[in-house]
């Protein structure tokens, strides 16, 4: 990493040779940010040297690399925002910021690029920002390796870790985010990608987009976000390989699905959620290859999604497998993996002879009178589940897999 | 103290000639090793013999001590000619069958255990301690049962009502109740209701090492801080002895006054 970043800023300071260089640090002529990006020209490269440097308002108008060197600390002191970005090109590394100032009228960002785009922000720290990093309207922006971590104690007083709005082809990866409001942000989002982040104890959603088409999220890690991730009104997205985790509460779903059409959820864990997955009118979504374990809802689909598919998952050890509010069903479960199947396969294809039922009597009770809660897994309780699962009377009776598979998908 | 000590060694003589307490020990013995065989992870493990538990030892318990009481007759009324005292001998004959019945339960579900999964965390010993618990629980109901009523068939009669009422019925009753007064703020009254049922009180013991995620979705805030720390356990534990000690008194109190 080391050799990296040296070899990195000798080509730099190499190619500073014909571009200006300038230097910043209580040692230098220029003692404080603002000057040295006063002084730069279009193309420059500022190195900024350790120390803490209390300034905010700090302004990027033309293409320009902002180096810190060993974690220079520029300190907003709550006041306003500490850095805006107007122009394009313009690569900011290697900084801590601290401290952008909160308000109700403005959303004061660490670090907000404003129509500005092929830039770069990576290698740095923020801590105890309103707003981290905040994009907005630019494209081809490069969000990569930041830590970034705030003292968000209620909503109305935080802000969003990364915030996006109408942005175009962004690369988030390899970023920590905690203590904000939620974790990523995007709305009018289109082709980005955002892979292996981590985004926990959010005071919302550890990852929280709308009107956002035609994105991919792929090895990231959500967990123990007040309430998990949502997504809502966006179509052709891409969910792989994701962990959702640990998100407990009365409103906490692992991956929350409002609106989403025509879309691939494959290959994540749902782990220790109240509610593994919850879709609210969401169509043609691809469900294949997850793993859904120990939460209390595995799956809650509202009759209002419509042409789903749900195949090559396994459900194990959740309370309840599958819950839903109608006795119809428009989806299609096929060949997934259940743990509470207790059928046989007598011509040893692998699948199940008798189709599983996973909509438990118990769920429906439970929808409608929580305290009932309290009877889950009393005998009395089982023996109305096996009566009912034999004889569908208040369950979806179409709502089966018809070919549950016999061992686990690994 | 030493009459009472020389009784229960006795009892455990008597009891490990017959069959009854090989056979109890195979039957847990074998069930969890299979179910280990089968490729259950230690938590799935743990939440099968649930419900074997919550069903298998209150029935054993309570039937099984009715009908040592009765046979135990003429062992009592021989040592009641002798200079013991009445608290020695109950003690003695409740002790005497609540150990060797509890000890077996541990050896048949631990052992397994310990050589599929070694010492498990959490679920694993509040599996143990509700089975502990509900063998002293339900043992103590049966004496108290079997002191109270001279009949044999009455005596056993009584035993199996009383626990289909607690297995099954009970929990009926609380969904009944549940959905008769759905307009009403409930969840006190829920709470409540499962400390008059010891089986009820071993089940949510469990529930919150198995279901604690689907239990914090509910929205009532006296059931999150029930269910949210180790407030709830607590509770349910203290109550589950209170369950066994109120029994205990109640059948000495008649074990004293009764003319043999």
């Amino acid at each position: 990493m080391l050799v990296l970043r040296t070899i990195l800023i000798i080509t730099i300071m190499s190619s500073a040779l014909w571009a200006g260089l300038v230097q910043v640090g209580s040692n230098y002529h220029y003692t404080t940010v603002a000057e040295g990006l006063d002084v730069s020209l279009s193309g420059d490269t500022v190195f900024v040297h350790p120390g803490t440097y209390v300034e905010s308002g700090l302004a990027i108008s033309h293409a320009l690399t902002l180096i810190g060197l060993d974690n220079p600390i520029i300190d907003g002191n709550h006041s306003g925002e500490i850095l805006t970005v107007t122009a394009d090109d313009v690569i900011i590394e290697g900084f801590t910021f601290k401290g952008s100032g909160l308000s109700h009228l403005d959303e004061n960002a660490a670090v907000r690029f404003e129509e500005a785009n092929n830039g770069r922000i990576s290698h740095n720290r923020f801590e105890d920002n309103f707003f981290a990093i905040y994009i907005s309207k630019s494209e081809n922006v490069l969000i990569e390796n930041n830590i970034i971590s705030g003292l968000a104690q209620t909503e109305s007083r935080s802000g969003n870790g990364i915030h996006l709005w109408y942005c175009k082809n962004i690369n988030i990866s390899g970023n920590s985010i905690s203590g904000h409001r939620d974790g990523i942000y995007l709305e009018f989002v289109e082709q980005c990608e955002v892979t292996q982040n981590h985004s926990t104890e959010n005071l919302r959603y550890g990852l929280h987009f709308m009107f956002s088409n035609h994105n991919e999220y792929n090895n990231n890690r959500f967990d123990n976000n007040g309430a998990g991730v949502a997504v809502m009104y966006s179509r052709h997205v891409d969910m792989h390989n994701n962990v959702f985790a640990d998100n407990w509460g009365s409103a906490a779903y692992g991956l929350l699905l409002k609106d989403i059409y025509d879309s691939n959820i494959t290959d994540n864990q749902f782990n220790r959620n109240t509610v593994g997955l919850y879709s609210e009118a969401c169509n043609r979504i691809q469900v294949e290859g997850n793993n859904f374990e120990n939460n209390g809802w595995a799956v809650k689909i509202m009759a209002n999604s419509m042409d789903n598919v749900f195949t090559h998952n396994n459900f194990l050890a959740n309370t309840f497998d599958i819950a839903t509010n109608s006795r119809q069903n428009f989806n299609t479960f096929s060949q997934n993996y259940w743990n509470r199947y207790r059928g046989y396969d007598l011509d040893k294809d692998g699948i199940g002879d008798i189709p599983f039922h996973p909509v438990k009597l118990f769920s429906l009770l439970t929808e409608k009178n929580e305290p009932a809660l309290m009877l889950m897994r009393s005998i009395f309780v089982e023996i109305m589940d096996l009566a009912e699962s034999y004889i569908p009377i208040l369950t979806p009776a179409t709502l089966i897999d018809a070919e549950p598979l016999m061992r686990i998908n690994s | 103290m030493m009459t009472l000590l020389k009784i229960i060694k006795y009892q455990l003589h008597d009891l490990l000639r017959g069959k009854w307490f090989i056979i109890y020990t195979a039957v847990f013995f074998l069930l969890t090793d299979g179910l280990f065989r089968f490729g259950g992870d230690p938590g799935q493990v743990s939440l099968s013999l649930m419900n074997v538990v919550l069903f298998i030892i209150p029935l054993v318990s309570i039937v099984f001590g009715t009908m040592f009481f009765y046979n135990s007759r003429e062992f009592m009324e021989l040592l009641l000619s002798q200079p013991i005292s009445r608290i020695s001998l109950y003690l003695g004959l409740y002790l005497g069958l609540a150990l060797p019945l509890s000890a077996v339960y541990l050896i048949g579900v631990g052992v397994p255990f310990m050589y599929h999964a070694g010492i498990q965390t959490g679920s694993y010993w509040i599996l143990l301690l509700v089975g502990v618990s509900l063998t002293w629980v339900f043992t103590a109901l049966a004496f108290l049962i079997a002191v109270m009523s001279e009949q044999r068939v009455k005596g056993v009669g009584m035993t199996i009502v009383l626990w289909l009422f607690f297995a099954i019925l009970y929990d009926g009753i609380i969904l009944f109740i549940l959905f008769a007064l759905e307009d009403y703020p409930l969840e006190k009254l829920t709470l409540i209701l499962s400390l008059f049922n010891p089986i009820d009180l071993g089940r949510i013991l469990m529930l919150l090492q198995f279901d604690i995620a689907a239990l914090m979705g509910y929205t009532g805030a006296l059931f999150s801080k029930f269910y949210g720390n180790m407030f709830g356990s607590a509770v349910a534990v203290f109550a589950l002895w209170t369950w066994c000690a109120i029994p205990v008194w109640l059948g000495y109190r008649a074990f004293s006054k009764k003319d043999f």
